[in-house]
């Protein structure tokens, strides 16, 4: 058995730290989900709208936010509205703040594609039957919208848990920090701890990323 | 039109993005005074949390190292709680430029860039780069090196950087991690191993059978605390402060605390800069 260095995990409180540090992930990654999705479906259904106007603001909005590396903007969140407007934003906050903001432009594109891909005949068939314009979406189109919607979204919201490695850059502590700290710690006594400390880092990932894609298959099992 | 609405919305962003930038040139004031810290009862440190034995955090999350204690001392004399920020090598001047921290603690080497771009107080420690060799061929000098022979580096690092800009002809064997390179010296695959010259001390002294040839190699820098451009109350507190301690002894005692288990007292002199002073 290679040595791993996992010994170094068990000094003190190195776990307990490292647990600590995939919550700061899970609590920042899961306010900017819960956030995102209702701003995210509502935004997606306004995009499908006939006025011009509202549907340019939206694209914009959502190719600013696609174009832009994640790390841009926290750095223009966190440091940059300091300098633009003298706010003096947290890092968690900032880290809150882009994700969410994020989150909301990528699910909202994800809605947009979800409900222009049912048929056009669903909403014919659905006026021939007299539902008016609000029972067809409530009725007919949301619930197979969502259907189609369910694999899309669980891969964004994974995707957001394993994107919060980059808020160290903005002064937070989370998982792949703490695990960096423990490694240099003890990088003369335990040369390889490099090895067994990410791989505890991977398999917390794992953990945390696990029950959502098992929710999401049961939710699709569910509603088929 | 597609297109068209791309560029658009390309273009915009870009405007938004210069705009901050724009913007960030004129705004000054970002940092708190003397006056203002002192009031507030905290002060913000910027150390590193992951650079043993300079500023990192210990198995029980204290921040700990030669940085820390010299911070800690800070908010001892100023009479006001030391809030650690951990920062990267990367951000460091940003922090400063927003005034989200009120010193950079975190083993800052003086440069004239940086120098351009925030306040350096006085040197508080040295840095020079240092070559490691086995004992069975202790390599002292560069200078008539045999070119069969590979120099060990860490890619990325100052030491690569001398060596290629005024020792083209040694042919240079790049690692990416501190435990590769490590490996590659204790298997011969190199003679000898050029780094910051804190890192190859601490090998030495830490494995059996390895020498520092060459303890000091290329320009002598220095590492001191920084605050940000024109904070010059708190620059003059701290430099005030930096030549007090010298009175005492305060980097040797830090020193002896913090770096003695790593580097042993025979560097204590050579690394150490007390009272400000540069011999």
């Amino acid at each position: 058995m290679p040595d791993l260095g996992l010994e170094v995990l068990f000094k003190g409180k190195n776990m307990v730290r490292l647990l600590g540090g995939i919550g700061v992930a899970l609590k920042i990654s899961l306010i900017a989900v819960v956030i995102s999705i209702p701003l995210g479906i509502l935004l997606g259904a306004l995009m499908t709208w006939k006025n011009r106007g509202v549907r340019a603001i939206l694209r914009i909005y959502l190719e600013f936010v696609r174009i832009m590396p994640q790390m841009v903007l926290l750095f223009l969140c966190y440091f940059g509205t300091t300098r633009a407007f003298g706010w003096n934003l947290s890092g968690e906050t900032s880290a809150v703040i882009v994700f969410t903001l994020w989150g909301t432009a990528e699910m909202s594109d994800l809605v947009r594609g979800a409900l222009i891909s049912i048929p056009i005949h669903q909403y014919e068939s659905s006026e021939a039957l007299g539902f008016n314009r609000a029972q067809t979406y409530l009725y007919i189109v949301i619930p197979q919208a969502i259907r189609r919607l369910i694999p899309l979204s669980i891969n964004l919201i994974t995707r957001m848990i394993k994107t919060t490695s980059l808020i160290l850059m903005i002064g937070v502590v989370e998982v792949i920090k703490v695990a960096q700290q423990i490694i240099e710690a003890n990088r003369m006594a335990s040369p390889n701890a490099a090895f067994g400390v990410y791989l505890t880092v991977l398999l917390l990932y794992f953990l945390a990323c696990w029950p959502i894609s098992l929710l999401a298959k049961y939710l699709e099992r569910k509603w088929r | 039109m597609k297109n068209r609405k791309k560029i658009v919305a390309l273009s915009l962003s870009l405007t938004f993005a210069l705009s901050m930038t724009a913007q960030a040139k004129d705004s000054d004031d970002v940092y708190r005074t003397l006056d203002e810290i002192q009031d507030s009862g905290s002060i913000n440190i910027g150390v590193f949390s992951d650079k043993n034995p300079f500023g990192y955090v210990d198995e029980n999350g204290e921040y700990q190292g030669y940085d820390i204690y010299f911070a800690n001392r800070i908010g001892e004399d100023l009479g006001v709680e030391v809030n650690f920020i951990s920062t990267e090598a990367a951000n460091r001047i940003e922090y400063l430029q927003t005034g989200k921290v009120d010193i950079i603690l975190a083993n800052f080497t003086v440069t004239e860039e940086r120098a351009e771009e925030v306040d350096f107080a006085l040197p508080y420690m040295n840095v020079a780069l240092g070559v490691v060799s086995p004992d069975s061929n202790v390599i002292t000098s560069l200078d008539d090196w045999n070119e069969e022979d590979a120099m060990i580096v860490i890619s990325g690092t100052t030491a690569e950087m001398y060596l290629i800009e005024n020792y083209p002809d040694i042919k240079l064997q790049k690692y990416d991690t501190y435990a590769n390179a490590k490996n590659a010296l204790e298997n011969g695959n190199g003679v000898a191993w050029a780094n910051d010259n804190t890192e190859v001390i601490a090998f030495a002294l830490q494995n059996e059978g390895y020498t520092v040839g060459i303890p000091s190699l290329g320009s002598q820098d220095t590492i001191a605390p920084a605050v940000s451009k024109g904070n010059d109350t708190l620059l003059d507190w701290l430099n005030e402060e930096i030549k007090v301690l010298g009175e005492e002894n305060f980097f040797h005692a830090d020193y002896e605390a913090t770096l003695v288990d790593t580097y042993g007292l025979d560097y204590e002199d050579s690394l150490v800069v007390e009272g400000g002073v540069i011999e």
